[in-house]
C-alpha cells in the first residue's frame, strides 16, 4: 500500500508541470495511480485488457482536459472519476455489465462471524464465544508474509462481491480515506463501512481456515 | 454488549466511528473477554496482511505506451 499525502501546493505544482509538458511529472503521476486505476476499472469491465485500455483512454482524456481542469476536486478524484465513467461505458458496450446498483449498495448480510461460534439464544451466555478464536500471536510473522498467504488473500478478495471488493481494494490496498471512497463509489459512510467490514471478515475467515488447517496437519 | 454484537463493530472501532457510548461498551467488553481481544487482534492482523499485499508493478510496455501517448499529446500542444 502506498499512501502518498499530496498537498494542495504539490498538486498545483504537478498540474503546472504537466501543462508545461514535463515528462517526469507525468511519469510520477502514472507511477502513483496506474495500478489503482486498473483495479478500479476492473470492477466494471470483465477483462484485464479492457481495464488497461480504459485506463489508457483515461490518461489521454486527462491530458486533453488539463486546461479545463479547475481544481474544484483533487486531481486524483478527477482522474478516478473519469476512469470510472469510462469503465462503466465500456462495460455497457461490452454488454457484460455489473449492474451499477450492485456496486452502490450494501449487499450480502452475512455476519462477520458464523453464529455457531456463539452461544445461542436461550443459553445463559447467549452471544458469547462458545468456540473461541485462536491466538495468532503464536503464528510466526513470516507466515503472514508468505507467498501462500498472499495468494490466499488475493484470491479471497478477487471472489468478493464487487461492492465489497471495491471498498477493500481502495481502503486497504490503496490506502484511500473513507470520504474519498464514498465520493468515488457514491456510498454513504455507513454503507461503505459495512462493505469494508464484510470484506475484511471474509479475508479473516479465509486466513483462520488456512491457519487452522495448518495446525491440524502438523 | 456481547461478543456477537462486538464482532460486528470492529471495523467501526478501527475507523474511530463508534459513538462514545458504543466505544465505552466495546472497550469495557474487551476487559472481560479474552475471546474478543483475540478476535480484534485477528482483524488487525488481517488488515495488515491485506495492506501489505504487494501491488503489481506497471509493466514496461504499459509505461512506454503511456509515455508515447504523452509525447504525442505534447507534440500536438506545440
Amino acid at each position: 500500500m502506498v499512501s502518498a499525502s499530496v498537498t494542495p501546493e504539490s498538486e498545483l505544482l504537478l498540474l503546472q508541470q504537466l501543462r508545461a509538458g514535463d515528462e517526469a511529472a507525468f511519469t510520477a503521476l502514472i507511477e502513483r495511480h496506474q495500478t489503482a486505476l486498473v483495479r478500479v476499472a476492473q470492477l466494471y469491465v470483465h477483462s484485464y485488457a479492457a481495464a488497461e485500455e480504459v485506463v489508457q483512454e483515461t490518461w489521454i482524456a486527462v491530458l486533453r482536459g488539463l486546461d479545463r481542469f479547475e481544481g474544484r476536486s483533487t486531481l486524483k478524484t478527477w482522474l478516478f472519476a473519469i476512469a470510472v465513467n469510462r469503465a462503466k461505458t465500456r462495460g455497457q458496450r461490452d454488454e457484460r455489465t455489473i449492474p451499477f446498483s450492485a456496486l452502490e449498495s450494501a449487499s450480502d448480510d452475512a455476519p462477520a462471524v458464523d453464529p455457531d461460534r456463539f452461544y445461542p439464544p436461550g443459553h445463559e451466555d447467549e452471544g458469547w464465544w462458545s468456540i473461541h478464536p485462536t491466538d495468532w500471536n503464536s503464528v510466526p510473522e513470516e507466515r503472514f508474509l508468505s507467498g501462500e498467504v498472499q495468494a490466499l488473500v488475493r484470491e479471497t478478495i478477487a471472489t468478493l462481491p464487487p461492492n465489497q471488493r471495491a471498498v477493500i481494494t481502495l481502503r486497504d490496498l490503496e490506502g484511500w480515506e473513507s470520504d474519498e471512497v464514498c465520493t468515488l463509489l457514491n456510498l454513504t459512510a455507513g454503507n461503505q463501512r459495512v462493505l469494508l467490514h464484510r470484506a475484511r471478515a471474509r479475508v479473516q475467515q479465509a486466513l483462520e481456515a488456512y491457519l487452522n488447517d495448518g495446525d491440524e496437519a502438523s | 454488549m456481547n461478543c456477537r454484537e462486538l464482532v460486528e463493530l470492529v471495523t467501526a472501532y478501527f475507523d474511530d466511528a463508534l459513538s462514545p457510548e458504543e466505544r465505552a461498551a466495546f472497550e469495557y467488553h474487551l476487559t472481560e473477554c479474552d475471546g474478543c481481544v483475540i478476535y480484534v487482534e485477528q482483524m488487525r492482523r488481517t488488515v495488515l496482511t491485506v495492506e501489505r499485499l504487494t501491488a503489481g508493478q506497471m509493466g514496461r510496455a504499459t509505461r512506454e505506451r503511456l509515455l508515447s501517448a504523452f509525447r504525442e499529446w505534447r507534440g500536438d500542444q506545440r
